[in-house]
């Protein structure tokens, strides 16, 4: 294999090593066997005495292998394959699996948010008693709010992903995998992201997924609920509900689906020195709404706030929300909050800023109205507000 | 830890066994010494290029050809040892000698690799390891198969130690560590892991020898008899209701095997103290008993004949037959004697490829399967490394001296005794030595035998040796140059250098009185002391030599140079005379 000059050589030791070549005539003396990535296809067997899950696959690192060529994690295996290197899922359920597209979670855009909502949509009305979502851990708080916005679920809906691919013994996928079935199996009729809970292999944790943020680049319980407490502990493939919280049961909702959305929608993080540039930029651009990720309470310097108003005038809301993640915006305290209320801009309340972007992309769906969307930026729609910022929802 | 196949979709057998064993592991870390990356929780941080740079040193002392590119690679290891579940290595050099007294020994390769976490303990389930030693840059050194004679394998190892003590690398016991790969006509290579002991290797080499010489002896005649391993495992739990030994009274269950045709060749030695019977224990072992009874042993343990006699009808036992017995709880009985199974057939193959491990006494015990290929593959983490001439160039135009090659030139440069020479290299002080003599005209000798000798008691002594720099080397050994201090001096100096090392040297020896006087003085004060002894010195005439030196020396010691006062006694003397 050439790379840059290089003849990568497999030793018959198993290292490899890079070789200079150069105006270098090679001899074929005889063909190894080619590469096979991926498992063989089998039949997964079913058993009528347990229950359904739907696997749905969308790549990242909990279905990757390694791109032999560039080295570099490579999204390549299919939900089947996923079952196959974790024989021990059959123990759990029956599975339906499939791969819904194969992109890093870097690559996702709200187009495959729909794809997905209609996809388990249509598992759900098949009659699966809960879904799996496979997905890269860098945006699965996005899908999570997005899936939570567009479907109102009589079954768990749970994304999962890892923080160290699944070639690596060390892997954390075979267990938020399977923790993840049996949170699908679960009473809890959310979409929930199940992942580690700590740096052991020893519980995972359900978080709302409108409440869910990755908080570190690499350690594996990286997502952590923000503003609220996890619903559910998952320890030795037992669910433990979290008492404090009151979840929608299995089979309280019908299902429905409301995948309306518009993409247009800015995302602006202020900090000292901005311009007004920022905002006018968007608004020249013809984008539809725009998310503020504003200093603590949820400030912009003023010199944005004529800004704000002239996205008032053209129909154009505008979210405020805050880079300190933890806490809930309030714009009364300081008379700069204040002028900016003034401007029109809504309150994204406790939201994470991530959750705010992917709602106002789904209310902009839903109506044209700015009155409307204001509206239903101010409503519960799917527990993106926490009602109360109880003490214990800070760096837990 | 989960056994995962490698990019090809093949197992490596040793990975496999690990994986097969079902452990728990425990790491501790100390925040001091550890961070994400050895808790598997970040990715590594770029190639350690001082680490690089050493192999390269040592790849050149070995006549060796450095890779072009540097591909770091993941060896499956998931006995718990790397938490990432493999250790990191990479090839940095092959195909160079050594030249030894036996004949050229081909240096096959020069790995860089990251040390596995030390195990501390294996206790309720779990074994615990130790986060500190993870991830420490390691050099693999690998010869080929052309060592044919035990004592050149020492030979090679101690040549090798040369070569690693000459470039940067940590020292110490366990800090070097050497694996034996052997292997006879007829047998297979073993590898012999943790030979700390260069005394021990040879003792090793044979004793490896004669296991396998004795398992293809056993092996032919388990062939000669048509042996065979039964399939069925047997439960005994009945005939030992009433049994007194208290292993088997306190197991939940009692499982046995029998081995068609082994009779006798189970207990047979194949190593002093261990028995073919042994090597299928350290097998059984791994599946968490902590041992087997076998029928060529028995009756012991509590066992009785009658007993035995009774598991022999039972089992429909035949002259040339034996039989296995476990007991334990339902399932590490039984997969215990699906391990007893498979090495008992592996028996009838002969020597089976293993890891083992060094015992103290220079017998080996059963670790693992050897490891395949098939454990490695790309660290998709780290990008590839370009070894360019612009990095080796200076490395090899600045190769360092191998020390007895230091030690030869030394001797004759600084004309220094062989043992001074031979302790100033081994306590790597040769190059400090030699720092000192470059700007300070003095003998050779008191430096060497200063830092060669005395350090080592200063520092018994409990004073921190650690704090002396070239620069107060250099200001002691100046003062002696110039005749301010004696040479009995030096090593008090030292002393009181490390007690005050900011103080000006000359400063030090004065406040600690070690300055010498003028010569002048000195005679004078012997003079009086002479003098005053003159009634002796007339009824003793030379006679009154010793005990003069001995009142002159108690007043001027560490002021005056011993062969001094020596000299003007005797004037003194015989001025009288």
């Amino acid at each position: 294999m050439l790379n840059d000059g290089y003849l990568v050589i497999k030793l018959s030791s198993g290292y490899n090593i890079g070789v200079a070549i150069d105006n270098t005539t090679a001899e074929l003396i005889e063909k190894g066997e080619k590469p096979k990535i991926g498992y063989d296809e089998e039949d997964i067997p079913t058993d009528p005495s347990k229950q359904n899950i739907s696997i749905v696959s969308t790549g990242g690192t909990v279905s990757s292998v390694i791109d032999y060529r560039t080295g570099a994690v490579h999204p390549k295996f299919t939900a089947s394959d996923l079952v196959k290197a974790n024989p021990e899922l059959l123990d759990y359920a029956n599975y339906n699996v499939k791969a819904l597209y194969n992109i890093l979670s870097e690559d996702m855009k709200p187009e495959y948010w729909v794809k997905a909502a209609e996809e388990i949509a249509n598992d759900i009305s098949d009659g699966a008693d809960g879904v799996v979502i496979a997905h890269g851990t860098d945006t699965m708080h996005y899908t999570a709010a997005a899936l939570s916005f567009m479907l109102k679920t009589p079954v768990p809906i749970i994304l999962t992903g890892a923080q160290r691919s699944s070639d690596r013994p060390s892997s954390d996928a075979n267990i938020n995998l399977i923790d993840s079935v049996v949170g699908a199996k679960s009473d809890i009729a959310e979409v929930c992201v199940c992942m580690h809970g700590s740096l052991n292999d020893e519980y995972t944790y359900l978080h709302k997924g409108t409440k869910v943020r990755k908080m570190h680049t690499s350690r594996r319980d990286t997502f952590r609920s923000i503003n609220a407490q996890p619903i559910a502990k998952i320890q030795n493939k037992k669910v433990k509900i979290n008492p404090d919280y009151s979840y929608t049961k299995r089979g309280a909702n019908e299902l429905e689906l409301n995948t309306s959305i518009e993409e247009k929608v800015g995302f602006i993080k202020s900090f000292p020195g901005i311009s007004n540039d920022y905002v006018e930029y968007h608004i020249d651009k013809g984008y539809k709404g725009l998310v503020i990720e504003g200093t603590g309470l949820g400030h912009v310097p003023n010199n944005l706030i004529d800004s704000f108003k002239r996205a008032q005038e053209e129909n154009i809301p505008v979210i405020m929300t805050s880079q300190c993640l933890y806490g809930r915006v309030n714009m009364n305290v300081y008379s700069t909050g204040r002028n900016i209320l003034d401007s029109g801009v809504i309150s994204g309340m406790d939201m994470t800023p991530e959750t705010a972007y992917v709602k106002l992309c789904w209310a902009l769906g839903q109506s044209d109205d700015y009155n409307n969307v204001k509206k239903i930026m101010q409503t519960n729609v799917a527990g993106e507000f926490s009602p109360k910022s109880s003490i214990k929802d800070f760096l837990n | 830890m989960k056994f995962t196949n490698n990019w090809l979709g093949e197992i490596d057998r040793a990975a496999l066994q690990e994986s097969l064993r079902g452990l728990n592991f425990k790491y501790e870390n100390f925040e001091n010494h550890t961070c994400l990356v050895e808790n598997d929780d970040e990715p590594p941080h770029s190639l350690n290029e001082e680490a690089l740079d050493i192999c390269i040193t040592i790849a050149c002392l070995m006549n060796m050809h450095i890779v072009d590119e540097f591909h770091t690679m993941r060896k499956q290891v998931i006995d718990g040892s790397n938490t990432g579940g493999f250790q990191r290595t990479g090839m940095v050099a092959t195909d160079g000698y050594l030249d030894t007294p036996y004949g050229r020994v081909v240096i096959e390769s020069l790995g860089l690799e990251e040390d596995a976490a030390r195990r501390v303990e294996t206790k309720d389930g779990f074994t615990e390891f130790r986060l500190d030693r993870l991830g420490i840059p390691l050099a693999e050194i690998t010869t080929d198969p052309s060592m044919h004679h035990p004592d050149q394998v020492r030979e090679v190892a101690y040549m090798l130690g040369q070569i690693l003590r000459s470039t940067n690398v940590k020292r110490g016991l366990g800090t070097i560590r050497q694996d034996l790969n052997i292997s006879i006509a007829e047998g297979a290579r073993v590898e012999i892991k943790g030979v700390q002991d260069l005394d021990l290797m040879a003792e090793i080499v044979n004793r490896e020898v004669t296991r396998q010489l004795e398992l293809i002896d056993i092996r032919n005649e388990l062939q000669n008899r048509n042996a065979e391993v039964l399939e069925d495992i047997h439960t005994l739990d009945e005939l030992f209701e009433e049994t007194e030994s208290k292993i088997l009274k306190s197991a939940e269950t009692i499982k046995a095997v029998v081995l068609k045709g082994f009779n006798g060749l189970i207990g047979r030695e194949v190593q002093p103290g261990r028995r073919f019977g042994t090597e299928i224990a350290s097998y059984a072992k791994k599946r968490g008993v902590s041992g087997i009874f076998h029928s060529d042993e028995l009756p012991a343990y509590g066992i009785t004949q009658d007993e035995v006699d009774k598991v022999s009808e039972f089992l429909n036992i035949g002259d040339e037959d034996a039989f296995i017995i476990v007991a334990h709880d339902e399932d590490i009985a039984v997969s215990a004697l699906e391990e007893v199974k498979r090495r008992a057939n592996l028996g009838l193959e002969g020597v089976v490829e293993e890891t083992r491990k060094a015992l103290d006494d220079g017998n080996t015990e059963y670790m693992r399967p050897l490891p395949t290929a098939n454990r490695m593959y790309l660290e998709t983490d780290i990008p590839l490394f370009k070894i360019t001439a612009d990095r080796i160039e200076p490395i090899a135009n600045d190769l360092p001296e191998l020390p007895d090659v230091k030690q030869a030139r030394i001797i004759e440069e600084y004309k220094l005794s062989e043992d001074l020479a031979t302790q100033l290299v081994k306590r790597q002080e040769a190059d400090m030595f030699e720092d000192i003599l470059v700007d300070v005209s003095v003998d050779a000798t008191p430096v060497a035998s200063l830092l060669a000798y005395d350090l080592r008691e200063i520092k018994r002594e409990g004073h921190d040796i650690d704090v002396l720099t070239l620069d107060h080397f250099k200001g002691i050994f100046t003062l002696l140059a110039d005749g301010k201090i004696a040479k009995d001096s030096v090593r008090k100096l030292a002393i009181e250098t490390i007690k005050n090392p900011d103080t000006d040297i000359s400063e030090i020896a004065e406040k600690s009185n070690l300055v010498m006087m003028s010569e002048d003085d000195v005679a004078k004060i012997i003079a009086d002391i002479v003098a005053q002894n003159e009634g002796m010195v007339k009824e003793r005439q030379m006679g009154a030599m010793g005990p003069l030196m001995g009142m002159c020396m108690k007043q001027l010691k560490g002021k005056a140079d011993g062969g001094l006062v020596n000299k003007i006694v005797r004037e003194e003397i015989q001025k009288i005379l």
